[in-house]
């Protein structure tokens, strides 16, 4: 094993933005753990990506490392222009479920799609929490929201399962109740190749928890652990029972050759074909 | 095949355009297939990689222009083409480049709106778009080509002053121009002047002020730039409420551009001193206005004519001047008077001045329907 984990190493001299209790803490614990594992002594080969919301403050400015805090929902567009100019560099992209899967979707479906070589963590708290906790695509049915106030009357978005259908080379949902589980998988992700996404259901005690009876964020993080179910075992049950329960796990774990690899293939073969 | 060699061609307006990007350095495309700019996106699709760049077709214009700004990021020059419909979805990144000081070239092939209008057809309607369409406080650099020729060389001044003021660049085309066909003349690749964007010393930390025009790192060359199109001080952190920081930034975005107005704008005029009437143009429209000068002068009106090269920054100066000579300016214009009122803006009172405008189905203001309008407005007095 290498040196001790120090956090500082990887963070600028700021004080970080977040409420008591958030989420955000744990993720970026878990990121910066995987990170010194798997021996990275700097951020020096990395470029982080984020669009609006609280998680896209995660990497800026906060991370000691190059970070593009873009408009809203635009983060994965700017980190295809990034990855495709720079291959050499680990791209990842921070973002909200508001910022990923509601005003970005498109982009993160045609980026799984293409198999872009970037890794997504989307932090999911189930609301808009920067804006005071409006209803977003991954609010459950019947929650109260402050745009939602007799209850939602739409159904969450699954995004693990949208990535695995759009063509994701790696998929996989925990929660921040699974510290341990969550460093592993971004440890695995940081590895891989293509398209990898990760999703962390987590709580926003100040915008979501407070509205839908939980009392702090400690009681959200042990419904978290209480209601989250094995992606194993999960497929056993019936949908009705999984409607309330979090199912965690790995959800896709593929080699489909990345968008980088065959664009520049492409570029190889319009060269030689020139040449001749 | 490598960069277009010095010479003689017979090209369309689009691939003009994509060639002069070539030889400027763009290295990066990003675009959705609209018309009429997709011939824009078709010739880069194939030329860039041939010179070992990437073009890439993205699911919509917010994306398009969103990969280039992160390509520009990434240490390359970089470019999108679209029409209206598509620039409407761009104003959202195009805030973002001016504010993160991204440069990048954005060309807008104008086709009748609003909306999808017709989209087959020509028109000048984008040209307060251009200069106001993202929101805040920002000041935007236009240039409108009117020739095939142009559409090669305003290519490579949109590139050079988008790397030297580190700021989006629009080149405001339109359906004619970029469709049609005419001589272009290539000179030799080193006779060009090419700007590239300054690059930070090893150690630099403020990216973002401290000059009028900072450095700019690129991602992966170890400086840990932090962008954001939040309020930022002059090292990228953040200040979302902080009025001072807010003023300084936005004030030195906008005075990078508008101090240099001199610099930046370029027109084409003649009789601006001594002339019976005058006439401001640009792109498509203004190629009328040689037709008719010729022939005004044998019936004894001496047009002074200011044709605009860049539209913004409006060059005020010299519109004032014509409209001290003129007393009379005519602004012909596919668009309900946009360059118009700036016209009347600049001239401060000291001319008459009158529209001439056509819109709808393409159809473009005949050498006639001036010519017209000039001794209409010459019998009035």
């Amino acid at each position: 094993m290498n040196e001790a984990f120090s956090i500082k190493k990887y963070l600028r001299d700021l004080k970080l933005p977040f409420c008591p209790g958030c989420g955000a803490f744990t993720v970026i614990n878990a990121f910066l753990r995987a990170v010194h594992e798997l021996g990275y002594k700097d951020l020096r080969n990395f470029v982080f990506c984020s669009g609006i919301g609280c998680s896209s403050w995660i990497p800026s400015p906060y991370f000691l490392a190059d970070s593009i805090h873009t408009p809203h929902g635009r983060s994965i567009p700017v980190a295809t222009g990034v990855k495709l100019v720079r291959p050499d560099l680990n791209v990842v992209v921070f973002g909200g479920d508001g910022d990923i899967v509601g005003i970005g979707l498109s982009h993160f479906v045609h980026a799984a799609r293409r198999n872009l070589d970037v890794l997504v963590i989307m932090v999911n708290n189930m609301v808009y929490g920067m804006t005071g906790g409006q209803v977003a695509p991954t609010t459950p049915l019947k929650a109260k929201t402050t745009t939602t106030p007799y209850g939602n009357f739409e159904y969450p978005l699954d995004a693990v399962k949208l990535a695995v259908t759009a063509g994701a080379n790696y998929a996989a949902r925990w929660t921040t109740a699974h510290q341990n589980e969550l460093k592993e998988t971004l440890k695995k992700a940081l590895r891989f190749k293509g398209f990898r996404f990760i999703e962390v259901v987590s709580q926003c005690p100040t915008a979501f928890g407070r509205r839908v009876g939980f009392k702090n964020a400690g009681e959200m993080v042990k419904w978290f652990r209480e209601n989250s179910i094995k992606l194993e075992q999960a497929e056993k049950l019936s949908e009705e029972y999984l409607v309330a329960k979090i199912v965690v796990g790995e959800f896709v774990e593929r080699s489909r050759p990345t968008l980088t690899e065959n664009i520049y293939a492409t570029i190889m073969e319009a060269q030689r074909i020139g040449q001749n | 095949m490598g960069l277009v060699r010095s010479g003689v061609y017979f090209w369309q307006g689009s691939e003009a355009c994509a060639e002069a990007a070539l030889v400027v350095g763009c290295r990066f495309f990003a675009g959705y297939p609209i018309t009429p700019a997709t011939e824009i996106a078709e010739h880069l699709a194939k030329r860039l990689p041939q010179v070992g760049g990437v073009a890439i077709q993205m699911e919509d214009e917010i994306a398009s222009l969103g990969a280039v700004i992160g390509a520009s990021w990434a240490g390359v020059k970089a470019m999108t083409a679209t029409s209206g419909p598509g620039f409407s979805l761009m104003q959202e990144n195009i805030g973002y480049a001016f504010m993160t000081e991204t440069p990048c070239v954005i060309v807008d092939v104008q086709r009748v709106g609003p909306s999808t209008g017709q989209a087959t057809k020509c028109a000048q309607g984008d040209v307060m778009q251009s200069r106001w369409g993202t929101h805040g406080d920002y000041s935007a650099i236009v240039l409108s080509p009117n020739s095939v020729q142009e559409m090669f060389d305003l290519t490579i001044r949109a590139f050079n002053l988008a790397e030297k003021y580190r700021t989006p660049v629009v080149l405001l085309s339109d359906e004619v121009v970029a469709h049609m066909r005419e001589k272009v003349v290539v000179p030799p690749i080193e006779t060009l002047e090419i700007v590239n964007r300054r690059k930070p010393k090893p150690g630099d930390t403020a990216f973002f002020g401290f000059e009028e025009v900072p450095p700019m790192p690129a991602v992966g060359e170890g400086f840990n730039v932090a962008v954001t199109g939040s309020t930022h001080d002059e090292y990228g952190v953040r200040f979302t409420a902080d009025p001072f920081v807010h003023r300084r930034l936005v004030e030195r975005l906008n005075g990078k551009i508008q101090n240099h107005v001199d610099e930046i704008v370029e027109v084409e005029y003649f009789n601006v001193e001594k002339c019976d009437v005058g006439i401001v143009a640009y792109g498509c429209t203004s190629r009328a206005v040689y037709d008719v000068v010729e022939e005004a002068k044998a019936k004894g009106v001496t047009i002074g004519f200011l044709r605009l090269k860049t539209l913004w920054p409006f060059p005020d100066k010299i519109v004032k001047r014509l409209a001290e000579t003129a007393g009379k300016i005519i602004v012909p214009e596919m668009n309900l008077r946009q360059v118009y009122y700036e016209v009347k803006r600049a001239s401060e009172g000291k001319a008459d001045v009158v529209s001439l405008n056509k819109i709808g189905g393409g159809e473009l203001i005949t050498p006639e329907e001036l010519l017209e309008k000039i001794f209409g407005e010459v019998r009035r007095g």
